[in-house]
């Protein structure tokens, strides 16, 4: 039977909530249970879970539903006194800073009255006008929230240009501004590289390459998926690509992204005519003469525009880049005969569980060059979408980041619960001859990843002999995890490490070429 | 030029959302303030934009209104008869806290203190009788605040009652108020009983004429000063009084010494005033009363001008939209429940009391009194904290009621009901509790929000106002 209680005029940010419903829904005698601000979205969800009770009705965005179900009628009153231990918990490690914590931007800035960037992950819905809030008090805004509506980002970023500001975002996960590390980002060395992207982990897994070959970023700023798009005509690219153009501390130019409108790459290839500094560009899919034509350099991986960069940086040949990464090809032989042995015959299909959206998009390029059933839910083909996310289809590569895991749920990055889940169902899935992921570290990201995914590997040892698991690390040694520590224990345990998410793909690729 | 301008500066960060980010900021020892977000209100859409469209308009105005609140010169100039001065006052006539009310929706507290003002004023012999009457029709009821006025809890005041009466001295305007009769069985928490009326009764006839000679004799009160050397005496003038009263002793002591020929009444007078720390919540409430009704009628302003509870209702009034009374559900305070008492005792939220936090004291100025932080959660901090965030909402700071601890900053003053339905953030109140029965009386103190439905109807009829013009 399901019970509810509710709490009219109690708000909690979602984050907090869904640490308390995770926490509930693991205590003893509750089957299901979930602790939810009384939004529309969330009652809709409600709904769909079979856990919404009519009463539910006359409740709204401030007030919090606690819905538990149980077979043990006895045990409701004991749950739910559980339930508000853990939200005064929560709530009080909230206030325990001892000093006033203010309610509003107007309540901060007389705290701190020189902030000059806001840091926005609200819901969508009210992020858009606490971003327009900023903007009007002088401040720059990364927005790292979802859901904001199309036009909500045009007028924003029109009244930045207009008022010499920059709005990263929405839906902008990385940036790392004056050496800043902002919401998911790594910590990487200063220098001299400077990058605009207009994807999260692509930025990451760019910079994080730059910093470990021990070269720098000057500045690394993330625009939003979106801001490539005609509709939004690259605003933030454009005036980003302007600033890095001024900016004295920057040598060299990187951009992150996928294909952007062909309207808004003859306004970035019209606009780096304009700039002689030195650009390196990784669009994602696209075709290589198309922004070489500006005089750009164009990569195919994110790996190669970061050593590009670094090349760059460093006044080496550019062409020494393509000869190291063809030497390390000529090595693959020994690990792909080696992976080989441990995939039993009857297996045959990859299954690459990520959570960096640019990630999975970049292995799915790699390996598409060689396999075409290749099943996504980022899939630009409509033949190979996958019809249900949560199954894998012969070949799959799926984003765990997509909306349709992460619709109240924290992202894969900090919450390893779901693909911790998925690779129990891939390793009981009899075809399933690899398992592909990425591992990205950094500010933001769960701070112990090993933990997390290694009994899980472990345990999908012992349920399935004959697959091979491999992975990349995004990262640094600066990071919190600690990269080369996250990776001598992924290869301790028989896990194949590669040295980017490129080259996991490749090497994947050839796996599959000799298990055929 | 672009944003280029951000480059090579100290990043210094807001952080609205995950905290987890300003965790990772703080670590690292970059500047980052943390903003502990909370929804808006749920306005209408257009609503919003009109007052968004609007804003310069309500900012000219509630600059106007605000220096208003600030020049206002509350003084107690005298006492005299309810029936004499207040304005509209007459024999049927009973006046009661909060926003409008009908005698069937009173709840136990009002009927009680209604019941004992008709038995005090001779109408009715006892319960039975006064209940009668006053469901017949033959006495009228009105809110306080419509005559000038204002009362703590039930708040009734009768013809032959006397009051306070003080002058805006800045601007001519008058306020008036009942005198407080102490704690135990009270009108004001709805007890009606033989104890209750005979002290009324002593209250007339030699409490009243003892202090209106002695105010005559000193001429007139400077209350304000009086408020601010309370504030910075630990009181915050509306759940704590010890300071007011003990100031306003001081005052008037040696006047009384002076003016009453009788010692043993001196002596009760003294005594009186002296036993109950409550004896200057009424004088900090029309203090409060006379500052705010003159910043009334100035058009299209938001600022709160009065904020009242009825004991069934919370009503507000805004100095924008002349008499409206914007008016949602009242609440049961969250309190501090005196032994023997539990909140199913609680009436819910009773009296004009909250014009001290209208004014830009009680719950606004709690920083200023540590000593009843066990009312607000234990610790001082709890009480800055309240404090603190009252500032967001309002239009601007005190320029004489100071809080100590916060190195002598200004009161927060002049609640401003659009900042409260963007921010969603509600005015505190700290207030006592009465018990829901009549009689009984006081069963605690504590404090609470406002509810939102009165701020949502304020800003939606300000809304209104604004696109008709």
């Amino acid at each position: 039977m399901i019970k509810s209680l509710i709490k009219k005029g109690e708000y909690f940010d979602s984050v907090s909530l869904m640490i308390v419903g995770k926490n509930v829904a693991q205590m003893d005698d509750v089957i299901d249970a979930t602790v939810v601000m009384a939004t529309r979205e969330n009652k809709s969800i409600l709904k769909t879970a079979g856990l919404y009770l009519n009463e539910f009705e006359k409740y709204d965005d401030t007030d919090l539903l606690i819905v538990i179900k149980s077979d043990n009628e006895d045990k409701f009153d004991e749950i739910f006194e559980n339930v508000d231990i853990l939200l005064k918990e929560i709530r009080n490690k909230k206030d325990d800073h001892g000093t006033f914590t203010p309610k509003s931007l107007d309540g901060a800035l007389q705290i701190q009255p020189d902030s000059n960037l806001a840091l926005i992950s609200l819901a969508g819905r009210y992020a858009g006008n606490e971003a327009m809030k900023a903007l009007k008090k002088g401040l720059n805004v990364m927005l790292f929230s979802d859901n904001v509506p199309l036009e909500t980002e045009i007028e924003l970023k029109k009244y930045a240009l207009a008022n010499d500001l920059l709005v990263m975002g929405p839906d902008c996960g990385t940036a790392i501004i004056n050496g800043v590390p902002l919401a998911f980002s790594n910590a990487v060395n200063k220098g001299n590289i400077g990058i605009i992207a207009a994807s999260g982990t692509g930025l990451q897994e760019v910079s994080s390459i730059i910093s470990e070959e021990g070269f720098g970023i000057s500045q690394a700023i993330g625009t939003g998926g979106r801001d490539i798009k005609e509709e939004v005509g690259g605003m933030m690219f454009i005036s980003s690509l302007e600033a890095l153009r001024d900016d004295e501390n920057t040598k060299v130019i990187v951009l992150v992204s996928k294909p952007p409108h062909p309207t808004v790459l003859k306004k970035i290839n019209a606009k780096l005519k304009e700039i002689s500094k030195p650009v390196v560009s990784i669009f994602l899919g696209a075709d290589k003469y198309l922004i070489e034509e500006s005089g750009a350099f164009a990569a195919e991986t994110l790996e190669e525009a970061a050593l590009l960069a670094c090349a760059i940086s460093g006044n080496f040949e550019t062409s020494k880049v393509s000869k190291f990464l063809e030497e390390r090809r000529s090595d693959y032989k020994v690990i792909v005969d080696n992976e080989v042995k441990k995939i039993s015959s009857d297996r045959k299909y990859i299954r690459g569980l990520f959570s960096g959206g640019t990630l999975c998009d970049e292995a799915q390029i790699i390996l598409k060059k060689d396999i075409e059933n290749i099943f996504s839910n980022r899939s630009g083909d409509e033949k190979y979408a996958l019809k249900d996310s949560w199954l894998s289809k012969e070949h799959t590569l799926v984003d765990l980041g997509e909306d349709e895991f992460t619709v109240g749920r924290l992202h894969p990055m900090m919450d390893f619960d779901l693909r911790n889940k998925r690779i129990i169902q891939e390793a009981k899935d009899k075809e399933t001859a690899i398992i592909l992921f990425d591992l990205v570290l950094g500010y933001g990201a769960n701070a112990d990843p090993i933990n997390e995914i290694l009994p899980i590997i472990k345990e999908a040892k012992r349920i399935a002999k004959g697959i091979s698991f491999i992975c990349s690390v995004t990262g640094t040694e600066q990071d919190p995890q600690n990269k080369s520590k996250v990776i001598e224990i992924l290869e301790k345990n028989d896990i194949l490490v590669m040295p980017s998410n490129a080259a996991a793909a490749e090497i994947v690729n050839l796996i599959i070429r000799e298990i055929k | 030029m672009g944003f280029k301008k951000l480059f090579g500066k100290k990043v210094e960060v807001v952080n609205i959302g995950l905290d987890t980010f300003k965790d990772d900021l703080g670590k690292q020892g970059e500047k980052v303030t943390n903003v502990e977000w909370t929804p808006p209100a749920n306005l209408d859409k257009n609503i919003l934009r009109i007052l968004q469209e609007n804003k310069a308009i309500i900012e000219t105005a509630n600059e106007k209104a605000l220096e208003i609140i600030l020049n206002g010169k509350p003084f107690l100039v005298g006492l005299d008869i309810a029936g004499n001065v207040i304005p509209g006052m007459k024999e049927n006539l009973l006046l009661h806290s909060g926003p409008p009310l009908t005698w069937d929706r009173m709840c136990g507290p009002m009927k009680g203190a209604m019941i004992g003002a008709m038995i005090y004023e001779g109408k009715a012999k006892d319960f039975a009788e006064a209940e009668k009457l006053g469901a017949s029709g033959q006495f009228e009821f009105s809110p306080c605040h419509e005559h000038n006025t204002v009362g703590p809890m039930a708040g009734v005041v009768s013809a032959s009652m006397p009051v306070f009466v003080l002058k805006n001295e800045e601007y001519g305007n008058f306020a008036y108020c009942t005198l407080n009769e102490g704690l135990g069985k009270v009108l004001r928490y709805g007890a009606y009983d033989q104890q209750t009326i005979e002290k009324l009764k002593w209250m007339e006839k030699e409490l009243y004429p003892t202090l209106k000679n002695a105010v005559e004799f000193i001429g007139k009160i400077d209350l304000k000063n009086i408020i601010a050397q309370a504030l910075h005496m630990g009181d915050e003038v509306h759940n704590r009084n010890r300071a007011g009263t003990s100031l306003f002793y001081r005052t008037i002591a040696p006047a009384i010494v002076q003016t009453c020929k009788k010692p043993e009444v001196t002596a009760k007078v003294l005594d009186f005033i002296n036993g109950n720390d409550h004896f200057f919540l009424n004088l900090s409430m029309p203090a409060a009363k006379v500052t705010l009704d003159a910043a009334r009628n100035i058009k299209n302003s938001s600022i709160v001008v009065a904020m009242t509870r009825n004991g069934t209702d919370f009503g507000l009034q805004l100095a924008g939209t002349g008499n409206s009374w914007f008016v949602g559900k009242a609440l049961v305070p969250d309190a501090l429940y005196f032994p023997g008492f539990t909140k199913d005792d609680a009436n819910p939220d009773i009296g004009d009391s909250s014009i001290t936090e209208t004014a830009g004291l009680g719950g606004f100025a709690i920083a200023a009194s540590p000593a009843i932080v066990q009312f607000v959660g234990g610790s001082a901090s709890d009480a800055i904290n309240y404090t603190m965030t009252m500032y967001e909402i309002t239009f601007g700071e005190n320029n004489i009621y100071q809080i100590p601890y916060l190195n002598f900053r200004g009161t927060p003053t002049g609640i401003d009901v659009t900042k409260v339905a963007e921010k969603g953030i509600l005015p505190f109140i700290d207030t006592g509790v009465a018990h829901k029965d009549p009689g009984i009386g006081q069963v605690g103190a504590g404090v609470l929000s406002a509810p939102m439905e009165p701020f949502i109807k304020a800003a939606t009829g300000l809304a209104k106002q604004l696109s008709i013009k």
